[in-house]
């Protein structure tokens, strides 16, 4: 950079509307980015956070959500006995059949929503990884008690540690809270999986989940169980099925915010053309200036294209800046698989402003480089003789 | 009219420049009519539902199944005219990417319902004949190339097993935000194959007298409040609706950016007529020493802007209309996907208020300029 | 061996598709230390005959030779830096970049070579010792009289201690009090300091200081 930096800085100092405006509109393009890369990723989150690939996840053959599942009590108990289920310190299995109904509950504004209620058994929390009470106590076994999700007290009512919720015609005590990682976990109901067969789709498990002794050997696993006569089921890794759930509206998300920002980003490199093709024709004796004295068209070329990246990195910053507020924020949507909703925050993370930075800059560059030739490749008399 | 020439030439004194910006402000407004026309397929979509049908389904959750005895009860009470009932499917054809609504349905009272979903006569009798017919949307017969006749296959997921069905006929409905996408077969068949094994999923009824919908909601949900199947009874727009929430805040959402977006394309359109007014100030000095008064030359401005805007404007929401409005993958996904005559409008609003408010501080420049102190920098 | 030679130059313009010669067949000699004067009606090509010299245009036929280097056969990519060592132009309107202080604006023509800051610094404080702005290096150009921009102007032109100085029309735009400051300032450039220098001029009193006066009218170089 032989140009000194000082000279774009002050120049960029000189004309402050035009700075501005072009940075401000680049900024607004690298915000509507990242705010939506942090919906798409936050929803994202809340799927692949959702399992471990420890942990082995058995359905009935053919149903493509736990919904849709349908296990006997037989095949649980076939599936308890099988030697690659792991075993905690106690020597209990570490398995869990488990129901799963979606209910439809009031949201705080009256909508209805539908609400996942899964049935677990005890070792639940065991098994399934990342998941901890932070408020109240685990339900008693036998007892009419329900742990909420974290992501639920907030949306609904009735349903805080301490409050009586009623569905399926009984009351039930909320005796705690618990987090699983911002995963999908979270807007969810759990119950006594035997408290709730009764009430919900008789003596079937959707089910059955389980910690594999060696997670490397899951192939094999798979083999073995999808193979057994006595078994009608397919057998997945935990964190892979949720992660393959709803991939249509995650991907969704993704392409949308690609195509918005892609969509804004052209508007916002016009506008970044314009002011730097005025930058280059209101400083003509100063490029002739620097010509005459010997500096290289390849030089100015390349301090107009900083120039016109400084603007776009000062857009980017004041665009990323803008975005952190909404980190965190919770909203929600329906997870198509299961047909429940499911609250998921915004998540701006360093990587994705890190991002906003570089879509800045490649707008700056796009944007710079023709008025940047332009200003290279003028004859030197007609560039002295002014603006 | 007599300014046309000056206009022109001042908007051509940079080509360049005046296409850039009547070029952003395109991809502004094509942005606007694209979001908001998802916004209006949605509110479309949530009213669709005749306010004459109701939906009466399990209190409890959605998925949950309703005994059929219900419907006997339900026809006895006076005002219902008549009761039928479906059940959803979600059966797979060749992989799950290939998504379509299947219905289980009670043929000869089901179609009676709804007469905005057309078949012809003879295809209905076909059907009707058969145990594994099925009737199928115009769209899913072209999305898949399927012929009437041909027989397809469903994997089951709530029902296991492989499904084969035979195409009879073909329905177009007759408002497009209905959807042309689904498929209908015969309840018996269900019941049949499950080993008798399913119940209604939910119950469909026509009133005698349509504005008695509120009251009779409430009181068929009364019927069954203390059963083991307590029901939930609304109007079919209602139900339908409950779906759209489901989406999420989809207007907010499309709102934020679509301000974002304004403001972006206000900053450059802005930006461009100051660095336009900037050059010119020397001339605007002597046309006014010329006799031009203020009021006339900011005008001249505001015209200026207003022209760009509403040209880009013109590109952008054209080009979405023409580019968006059979797009196949957004009208399985939003049935009725289109750029409506109120978005377009809205549209032109926009790029109006645009050009005024890009031109405002311009003109303003122009109508204050003093001729002395502008004249006096020439060299 | 004359320091700048000029031989059997032409120089067309082209306007739309018109051809418009400025000069047909100038030849020209300046030997080392020389202060030679330009002058001739507005439009004659006294100042493309300045650029051509500093090779920031390409005669249509001819040679120029500086310092016994071919000019017009150097490749263009060398030009620039050929320019920077050999080269001190003074243009009219000063062309100082209004965003950097003199003393940045004197040091720019350093930046192209491998100088450290510190030799830099010595340079650049000598140069605007000998125009006599020290007192000035912080000051933006918007804070200097036309005359004290001038002379950072020179100041510039002298930093890199060029082969020949090219002045155009440096009194064009002062006042007579400033245009005098500058032309005895070039003067003792050239006497104390021995620097060649050609300035173009269409100023007649401005002409006398210097050891001879050209004048180019209608394309022809007569003393």
């Amino acid at each position: 950079m032989k140009i000194p930096l000082i000279y774009n800085l002050r120049s960029l100092r000189q004309r402050p509307v035009s700075t501005l405006t072009t940075a401000v509109g680049m900024a607004l393009v690298v915000a509507v980015f990242v705010a939506m890369m942090a919906l798409s990723n936050g929803f994202r989150a809340a799927l692949v956070g959702t399992g471990s690939p420890d942990n082995a996840f058995v359905l009935r053959k053919g149903a493509n959500a736990e919904m849709n599942s349908g296990l006997g009590r037989d095949v649980a108990n076939v599936v308890g006995g099988m030697p690659f289920v792991a075993q905690d310190p106690q020597g209990r299995p570490m398995i869990s059949a488990e129901t799963f109904v979606v209910i439809s509950a009031s949201r705080r504004n009256g909508e209805l929503a539908n609400v996942v209620v899964r049935g677990v058994s005890p070792m639940a929390l065991e098994v399934r990884k990342g998941v901890e009470i932070v408020e109240g106590r685990m339900f008693t076994p036998g007892a009419s008690e329900i742990l909420v999700g974290a992501k639920l007290p907030s949306r609904f009512a009735d349903m805080a540690v301490g409050d009586v919720f009623r569905f399926a015609g009984r009351d039930w005590n909320v005796v705690g809270r618990f987090v699983a990682e911002g995963s999908a976990f979270e807007s969810e109901i759990w119950g006594e999986n035997e408290q709730f067969m009764p009430l919900f789709r008789g003596q079937v498990f959707q089910s059955v989940t389980f910690r594999m002794t060696d997670p490397s050997g899951f192939e094999g696993i798979e083999e073995t169980m999808e193979g057994d006569p006595r078994l009608f089921v397919d057998v997945f890794r935990e964190d892979a099925f949720y992660r393959n759930q709803s991939s249509l509206l995650g991907n969704l998300l993704q392409f949308f915010a690609i195509f918005v920002s892609g969509v804004m980003a052209i508007g916002a490199v016009f506008g970044a053309i314009n002011t730097m093709y005025a930058a280059v024709a209101s400083r003509g004796p100063e490029i002739g200036v620097l010509l005459t004295l010997g500096f290289t068209p390849r030089n100015v070329l390349g301090s107009f294209l900083v120039e016109a990246v400084l603007i776009a990195l000062l857009g980017g910053l004041l665009g990323g800046l803008a975005t952190l507020p909404i980190n965190g924020l919770v909203t929600s949507t329906t997870n198509w698989d299961s047909f429940s909703e499911l609250a998921f925050a915004f998540r701006v993370t360093p990587g994705l402003l890190l991002q906003g930075l570089i879509f800045a800059a490649v707008m700056g560059v796009v944007g710079g480089f023709l008025p940047a030739r332009r200003a290279a490749k003028q004859p030197v008399a007609e560039a002295l003789r002014g603006a | 009219m007599r300014y046309a020439r000056l206009i022109w030439a001042n908007l051509m004194r940079r080509k360049g420049r005046t296409l850039l910006t009547v070029l952003s402000v395109a991809v502004a407004l094509f942005l606007f009519a694209a979001l908001r026309s998802v916004v209006t397929a949605l509110a479309a979509a949530g009213e669709v539902g005749s306010e004459s049908r109701l939906v009466s389904r399990s209190a409890i959750g959605i998925t949950f199944p309703l005994p059929e005895a219900h419907a006997r009860r339900i026809d006895a009470l006076d005002g219902v005219a008549s009761v039928s009932w479906a059940n959803w499917f979600g059966g797979v054809y060749v992989n799950p990417q290939n998504f379509f609504a299947q219905f289980a349905v009670v043929a000869d009272t089901y179609f009676p319902m709804y007469p905005e979903v057309q078949i012809p006569p003879e295809q209905l009798e076909a059907f009707e004949g058969e145990r594994t017919a099925a009737i199928v949307g115009q769209g899913l017969m072209e999305r898949f190339g399927w012929r009437v006749g041909q027989t397809v296959t469903l994997q089951g997921t709530i029902f296991p097993g492989d499904w084969d069905f035979t195409i009879r006929g073909v329905y177009v409905p007759e408002d497009p935000s209905f959807g042309d996408e689904a498929f209908y077969f015969h309840y018996e068949y269900l019941y049949e194959r499950t080993n008798r094994n399913v119940t209604p999923g939910w119950f469909i009824l026509r009133l005698d007298n349509p504005s008695e919908a509120a009251a009779m909601s409430a009181r068929i949900d009364q019927v069954f409040e203390n059963s083991s199947a307590p029901t939930k009874t609304e109007t079919e727009k209602a139900f339908n609706a409950g779906f759209v929430t489901m989406w999420g805040n989809v207007g907010f959402l499309v709102r934020a950016i679509g301000t974002a977006v304004f403001f972006a394309i206000l900053l450059v359109a802005a930006n461009t007529m100051m660095m336009a007014a900037r050059e010119r100030t020397h001339e605007v000095a002597v046309m006014k020493t010329i006799g031009f008064g203020d009021r006339l030359l900011s005008g001249l401005v505001m015209i200026e802007a207003v022209l760009i805007t509403m040209l880009g404007g013109a590109i952008g929401i054209f080009g979405a209309r023409a580019a968006l409005g059979g797009n196949e993958m957004l009208s399985s996904l939003l049935p009725g996907y289109a750029v409506e005559w109120s978005t377009v409008a809205l549209g032109f609003a926009i790029a109006l208020a645009l050009g005024l408010a890009s031109g405002l501080v311009p003109a303003w420049q122009a109508a204050r300029l003093s001729v002395v102190d502008a004249l006096r920098k020439v060299a | 061996m004359p320091l700048v030679e000029i031989r059997d130059l032409r120089k067309s313009y082209f306007r739309d598709t018109q051809e418009v010669p400025v000069f047909d067949g100038v030849n020209l000699t300046i030997e080392h230390g020389e202060f030679l004067a330009l002058m001739g009606p507005s439009g004659s090509g006294k100042s493309t005959l300045l650029n051509l010299i500093a090779g920031l245009d390409k005669p249509s036929a001819g040679t120029v030779a500086v310092g016994g280097v071919e000019v017009t056969a150097m490749k263009p990519r060398r030009l620039a830096g050929w320019r920077a060592e050999h080269i001190g132009f003074v243009f009219q309107f000063y062309n100082l970049l209004p965003v950097l202080t003199a003393y940045q604006n004197v040091e720019l023509p350093l930046l192209l070579t491998r100088l450290s800051k510190r030799h830099r610094r010595d340079h650049v404080l000598t140069a605007l010792g000998v125009v006599g702005l020290t007192d000035r290096a912080e000051h933006f150009p918007r804070q200097l009289s036309g005359g004290q921009e001038q002379r950072v102007g020179i100041a510039r032109a002298i930093v890199s201690d060029p082969t020949v100085i090219l002045a155009d029309e440096p009194t064009g735009d002062l006042d007579a009090t400033s245009a005098d400051e500058i032309l005895t300032l070039l003067q003792r450039l050239n006497k104390e300091f021995g620097k060649t220098i050609l300035m173009v001029t269409h100023d007649a009193h401005a002409a006398e200081r210097a050891h001879a006066v050209m004048h180019l009218d209608k394309g022809v170089l007569r003393r």
